[in-house]
């Protein structure tokens, strides 16, 4: 019964998302207040009715119900009770109610927050998403009804892939999905103010929140993959430039950009229909990285879910989207007031900077993302693009990204002192002159990696000096500092904490990339093998069993200078419900490296086993960079004149010169 | 400076940036660029020594070996037409096994073995690399169905005429 | 904002609407030249979808193979078995597989059919318990089954995914793949039809 119910939720859904969509883009062009209205309890529908469809779902795996076919496929009864409910958004059906699911959520945050928005803006940015939900829900009850049954059930299920089964993995899709139906805000929100041919303050005020919160979801999405590809797939990397991870990846830099862009919008009312793309950009990135992860048009390691049929279904709601929201665009966009301009040197130019090199940087993702799609298309070659192309091309544009980052915060609106942001830009020069030097003593190279950490320290020390001297730090008496340091509006904290944390994590990627060190050796017990100044030693090697598969675990010693530094247990399991094997690799972090040790396959010649040990410097501080970055979005989040609901039309254009020069900011 | 000629500055900015981009997204593609192919393709066409290439199909049963390091591997990938002799000097994926498609990244020694840098085994029941799926297909041997397949994939019937 | 206005407004306004409007014309211009590509390319897999008939195996003789039983079954399956029987069904099936459970109530329909032609089960890489409980639960609609844990004698069969099916004429040639679940309506309208050439 249960799926029959969440099947017909998930209709009740459709009607719900097809009043939401229709009748208040209906009231607002008429101006009837009660057919714009309409729009708040469709919104509260299509939330309660996806929301029984998702609990449905999820009632079915947490039982194990296998007459439901995408339990049967994706589950089993022996799983841990954690990845029962993961499996839920584990496999392509499942993953689409959770997709509009979290539509739904941004939906029901529009009514509730946007009381002060002007019914006419509010009522069509709801019709909007109320649009985007009926195309997923048509997709998902059209092409992958995730409560199709199985009659009679099998026995017992086909198990979630076990590479799947896992904290980190678990909770990835979840994350990453917030942020990507998170950006269909500023989309909703950029598509209405087309309609209405006007973009103001106001508008970015509401827009920037909803983007920040989207950035930082997709941030910690992102970095959740990246961290489970590292200690999961036992390669000792972070980050393959895969297609897959390209695909959530050009959302982030768009919505790093559209971030931006809406200070500018907010602050100086300018750079508006650019902003207005940017938003549109960002979430057809998004639809392009669901896309391009869903259809048989990219083949990767995360591809689980392969189907020309579906995929043709999103490419034609692609283009509708797309397509329409670009041509609206094209039309109505010419009607937007322009805003006034830019001095050369100026904050706004800083950010205008900013906008233009993560744009192009996107765009040479893009490229390299769908030149080998183009390519097979044309003539069949079949071309890979990897890291090397990405090192060349990607990373010459980020370097002056990272050079204006330091610089732009210092810098007023309007019209800057050049020579004195240069001034005190000097002790972050001299920390970018001596971190190159001093690291390319150290490794001899490559060149590239040593500029790479010298920016780093740039940026870094620029940030730090920046908000030293807000807080007037050594300059003023400790408790005007202290005062100083109290009154500092949350959203410039976030943007230094933000900014240093790129900065970390840059070192952390580029010092691992260029520096790690790996060997390879068949070990038998009591064997040693030599790596970065560390004596691996394999004690033992023995058998576990787990819930679900059984495991050869070894244990290692790890010593440097004679001297035990701990003991690490790699270990290999095997799932035989699916006869698949994964690695689970044993990562011994200090703060400055992490010693990796995969484990591989038996060598039945020698009777010793397969190990491959891997040195990689500065990876923890990926991490850590990326937790900064999410906990500066979070603090620029938390600011009162950013909260969410906040903005009222008359206090953004009354209030914000004044604060705009002192404190300026944001994320 | 005229408003006007400031305005030319923004725009000269925007075009030098998509200007260089352009230009390090040529440069790294005309390097970069990793090319597929299939062992009967390897065989009528030239590489150069040194050019990165990809080479897929299934590993031959029986043909994989280990040499006395233990570390390198020895297989043979076959296309069912051609097949092509690999060295793979590092430990194989979980998912590489006999009968199986696999993909495999390297260089193509002068004595006609592959020397892989890179092994991927990305596939299950259900999941067979792109790649590996077409280049059977072209050599004529494998009626799959095109792209991946899912054990759940609409119906096809494939009949004599 | 409390700003001068800026003489540069005006001027914008005053500037020929239809050059401003080209600029913003642009990103619709560049994403119809994207999706064009991409609706090429996917077009393009669906052709060689239709390209693929006919296949290499198709008008060709069975591979030879020979196959120990499933767990629990005296005698496996050969392609002297199939050859032997004369026209005659092959349905590659596993019990992970979850369109095999949807197809399955139709083999077992067919079975009990007087007319029916002998059905063999080739087993695909399945685990030889659940296979066993799987046609213990659900039935056994087959003649003979042959259990192919590594998935080899699969691979020789062209088969991609599970469920497939294959149609053998008499002299043991393969007349007819079938990829995916096969429902009533393939089996009225094709399979049917065709074995009924095959024998007539």
């Amino acid at each position: 019964m249960t799926a029959e119910l969440g099947h017909y939720a998930l209709i009740l859904a459709l009607i719900m998302a097809l009043v939401q969509s229709v009748l208040p883009l209906i009231g607002a062009h008429r101006r009837d207040h009660t057919l714009m209205a309409l729009a708040g309890p469709a919104v509260i529908g299509q939330f309660v009715f996806v929301s029984m469809a998702f609990a449905c779902l999820m009632y079915a795996y947490v039982v194990s119900d296998f007459s439901v076919m995408n339990v049967a496929a994706n589950s089993h009864s022996d799983k841990p009770l954690l990845y029962k409910f993961t499996a839920v958004w584990g496999n392509h059906e499942g993953s689409m109610v959770l997709w509009v699911w979290i539509l739904a959520v941004y939906g029901l945050a529009v009514t509730a927050f946007g009381g002060n928005l002007p019914p006419v803006l509010k009522s069509r940015a709801l019709a909007i998403q109320g649009l985007i939900g009926l195309g997923f829900l048509l997709f998902s009850l059209g092409t992958s009804n995730p409560f199709m049954r199985l009659d009679p059930a099998p026995i017992n299920g086909n198990d979630l892939n076990p590479l799947l089964q896992d904290p980190g993995l678990a909770f990835h899709p979840p994350l990453l999905y917030f942020g990507y139906v998170g950006l269909s805000m500023p989309f909703a929100f950029a598509i209405a103010a087309l309609i209405e041919g006007r973009v103001d303050p106001a508008w970015a005020r509401w827009v920037r929140p909803w983007t920040l919160l989207a950035w930082i979801s997709l941030t910690a999405g992102i970095t959740l993959g990246s961290w489970w590809a590292y200690y999961e797939l036992g390669w000792g990397g972070f980050w393959f430039w895969d297609p897959v991870e390209n695909a959530s990846f050009m959302p982030w830099l768009m919505a790093t950009a559209l971030l931006h862009s809406a200070i500018v919008a907010e602050k100086r009312d300018a750079l508006k229909s650019w902003t207005v793309l940017l938003a549109i950009l960002a979430f057809s990135l998004s639809l392009l990285g669901t896309f391009l992860v869903r259809s048989g048009v990219l083949t990767s390691v995360h591809s689980f879910a392969s189907d020309p049929a579906r995929g043709a279904y999103i490419l034609g709601f692609l283009i509708l989207v797309v397509g329409g929201s670009l041509a609206l665009y094209a039309w109505r966009a010419p009607a937007l007031k322009a805003g006034g301009t830019f001095k050369p040197i100026s904050r706004e130019s800083a950010l205008l900077l900013n906008n233009l090199l993560l744009v192009v940087g996107c765009g040479t993702v893009f490229v390299a993302e769908l030149y080998p799609i183009v390519l097979d298309a044309i003539d069949g070659s079949k071309v890979s693009v990897g890291p090397p192309f990405f090192e060349k091309a990607f990373a010459p544009l980020m370097a002056p990204l990272l050079l204006v980052a330091a610089a732009g915060p210092m810098l007023a609106w309007k019209r800057a002192d050049l020579p004195g942001v240069l001034q005190r830009l000097s002790l972050a020069f001299a920390a970018l002159v001596a971190v190159i030097a001093l690291s390319y003593a150290l490794h001899g190279g490559p060149i590239g990696a040593a500029i790479g950490l010298g920016i780093a320290a740039w940026l870094f020390t620029g940030a730090a000096v920046d908000f030293f001297d807000r807080i007037k730090l050594f300059r003023a008496p400790l408790s005007e500092t202290l005062v100083r340091f109290a009154g500092l509006p949350r959203s410039a904290l976030g943007t230094t904490l933000a900014h240093m944390g790129i900065a970390v994590l840059v070192v952390g990627a580029v010092a691992g990339t260029a520096w790690r060190s790996e060997t390879i050796a068949v070990m038998k017990p009591g064997d040693h093998a030599e790596l970065a100044g560390y004596t691996v030693t394999l004690t033992t090697i023995g058998e576990s069993k787990g819930p679900n598969y059984t495991a050869q675990i070894a244990e290692m010693r790890l010593e440097r200078d004679g001297e035990l530094r701990g003991l690490m247990y790699p270990e290999k399991r095997f799932y035989p419900v699916q006869g698949t094997q994964t690695t689970e690799a044993a990562i011994r972090t200090t703060w400055f490296a992490d010693f990796y040790i995969a484990l591989g396959d038996p060598d039945e010649a020698s009777g010793g086993v397969g190990v491959r040990l891997y040195h990689n410097p500065f990876v923890p501080w990926i991490w850590i960079g990326a937790l900064m970055l999410v906990v500066g979005g979070g603090l620029s989040l938390s600011d009162r004149r950013l909260r969410v609901g906040a903005p009222s039309r008359r206090r953004a254009s009354a209030a914000q010169p004044a604060q705009a020069a002192s404190a300026g900011g944001g994320p | 400076m005229k408003r006007k000629h400031k305005r030319l500055l923004f725009v000269a900015a925007g075009m030098a940036a998509l200007g260089i981009a352009a230009g390090l997204i040529i440069s790294a593609f005309d390097e970069n660029l990793v090319f597929f192919f299939s062992p009967t393709e390897l065989q009528a066409r030239e590489t150069r020594p040194d050019q990165r290439i990809r080479i897929g199909g299934l590993v031959e049963e029986g043909s994989v070996s280990k040499e006395a390091d233990g570390v390198t591997v020895r297989f043979r990938v076959t296309d069912l037409t051609a097949s092509l002799q690999v060295v793979y000097k590092d430990l194989l994926p979980d998912l590489f096994r006999e009968g199986q498609g696999v993909v495999a990244e390297g260089k193509l020694r002068a004595d006609g073995v592959f020397e892989a840098t890179e092994v991927l085994a990305k596939h299950d029941e259900n999941y067979m690399p792109r790649e590996v799926a077409d280049a059977l297909r072209k050599s004529g041997q494998w009626k799959g169905q095109a792209g991946d397949a899912k054990a759940d994939a609409p119906n096809v019937t494939e009949t004599a005429k | 904002m409390s700003e001068q206005p800026e003489p540069i407004v005006a001027q914008e306004l005053a500037r020929p609407i239809a050059r401003r409007r080209l600029w913003f014309a642009l990103p619709i211009l560049v994403f119809v030249g994207i999706a064009a590509a991409l609706v090429f390319g996917l077009g393009r897999q669906g052709d060689e979808h239709a390209r693929d008939l006919p296949s290499a195996l198709i008008d060709k003789p069975l591979p030879a193979f020979t196959l120990p039983p499933v767990e629990g079954y005296e005698v496996g399956l050969s392609d002297a078995d199939i050859k032997a029987a004369g026209v005659s069904i092959l349905n590659v099936f596993a019990s992970w597989c979850g369109p095999c459970q949807v197809e399955h109530p139709i083999w077992m329909a067919y079975a009990k059919q007087s007319d029916a032609v002998p059905l063999f089960g080739l087993n695909s890489k399945d685990q030889p318990e659940n296979a066993a409980n799987w046609l213990k639960k659900l039935g056994d609609p087959y003649k003979l089954i042959g259990a192919d844990r590594d998935g080899r004698v699969s691979i020789d069969f062209g088969v991609y995914g599970v469920p497939e099916t294959f149609v053998i004429d008499a002299t043991g040639r393969i007349v007819l793949k079938h990829i995916g679940v096969m429902t009533r309506k393939d089996l009225d309208q094709t399979i049917l039809p065709l074995i009924a050439r095959l024998k007539g």
